[in-house]
């Protein structure tokens, strides 16, 4: 599958099926960061991603000053 | 998954609430969350004039089209920072956002009507990036609701965000920080009331709320910002949130609940002697104010590219 990552934006080929908890693990990032995003819509941690799925894994953090 | 409402394929997981949504349940979670926010922290009524403070990114977007949902009528304020680019971009946002739901968005621009941005304050100042924006643009969301007659001051800060601050804070034992780290501060002396109606909700649901919603906001993060020690709080908390889900939420609610109240004592006291600042009439303790003293810095110095302290956020002072 396509994974689009920001921060800095890049796009990974990552080979599927794939749960979206396994996604975030095996890339090291915190699932209360990010939101997974197929075709425009939200899916779930346990949501099994195919080969052929475009994702964008969105980070949801942002830090300024307060 | 399944929604926990109405057993439909959920979009998202929601572990502090061991609960999982479809997009229309997980939307009602979020207003029910924001009404009690406002409900328990006396927020906001229906006859107030609201202005928002609009940064074009997921929280404050979200808290403008939530209020609007919930029949509260705002109007945003923008504050172009001049940091490159991603100001540029972040306005066009926000103006979009607006346009489209014929809402009334003020901007203001630091460089065209303060004669500085925040890479040359950052410079000037010799401060940590994020304390000169922060310091700029308080000012100017006070100014902006004091000057427009508006009654309160909403901001986007959201669980995550207050939680970070409470978890620095507490590190530190940061008495009158932590005496005035609240959901809701009264109007005093000069100052506009303000209020955090997202404080119920994590940064991941402000963001899937945008989403769900529609909504377009500038994922980037600020380029300065990057590293700053508010961004490591949070990722510890995010750590300990995984393991415990739940944690964010108790650590945060019940200190405004059961802990803030003891360190009242500590808070800057109402009856403070304010007096107008010399230069732009704000109150303060002193003859000029913070931020006409690095507004004045600022300008003298020449302009800086945000190139120049790209990164800075996790430099220590």
């Amino acid at each position: 599958m396509k994974v689009l990552l920001r921060n800095p934006r890049r796009e990974l080929d990552i080979p599927g099926p794939r749960r979206v908890h396994a996604l975030l693990a095996d890339l090291e990032l915190n699932r209360e960061s990010h939101l997974v995003i197929r075709n425009g819509t939200l899916v779930p941690s346990d949501e099994l991603l195919a080969d052929a799925d475009t994702v964008e894994i969105r980070p949801v953090i942002s830090g300024g000053a307060l | 998954m399944k929604c926990r409402v109405c057993r439909e394929p959920a979009v998202i997981d929601v572990p502090r609430h061991n609960a999982n949504f479809c997009g229309q349940h997980f939307l009602d979670m979020c207003r029910r969350q924001v009404m009690k926010a406002i409900d328990d922290f006396d927020m906001l009524s229906k006859d107030d004039k609201i202005l928002i403070a609009v940064s074009g990114g997921k929280d404050s977007l979200a808290v403008w089209d939530m209020l609007g949902d919930l029949g509260y009528q705002a109007d945003g304020l923008y504050i172009g920072l001049g940091i490159g680019e991603y100001s540029d971009v972040s306005g066009e946002y926000a103006q979009r956002f607006a346009d489209e739901r014929g809402l009334t968005l003020i901007t203001v621009s630091l460089r065209e009507e303060y004669g500085y941005d925040v890479p040359t304050a950052t410079v000037a100042t010799r401060r940590v990036p994020c304390s000169a924006c922060g310091m700029s643009k308080r000012h100017l969301f006070d100014k902006a609701a004091i000057d427009g007659g508006y009654s309160v001051l909403v901001t986007g800060h959201n669980l995550d965000d207050e939680a970070a601050v409470l978890y620095g804070n507490t590190l530190r034992w940061e008495l009158e920080y932590l005496a005035r780290q609240l959901p809701t501060l009264p109007a005093r002396n000069g100052f506009p009331k303000k209020v955090k109606p997202l404080v119920r909700l994590s940064e991941r649901e402000t963001a899937a709320w945008c989403v769900i919603r529609g909504i377009d906001y500038l994922v980037e993060e600020c380029p300065i910002a990057a590293g700053n020690r508010h961004l490591g709080f949070k990722d510890a908390l995010n750590t300990i949130e995984t393991a415990s889900p739940g944690t964010k939420t108790a650590f945060y609610l019940n200190f405004v609940e059961k802990v803030a109240p003891l360190f009242a004592a500590y808070a800057l006291p109402d009856d403070v002697e304010l007096r107008p600042c010399t230069e732009c009439g704000s109150p303060t303790t002193g003859q000029v104010c913070a931020f006409c003293n690095l507004a004045t810095k600022a300008r003298a110095h020449e302009p800086v590219p945000v190139e120049l302290i790209t990164g800075r956020g996790a430099r220590r002072r």
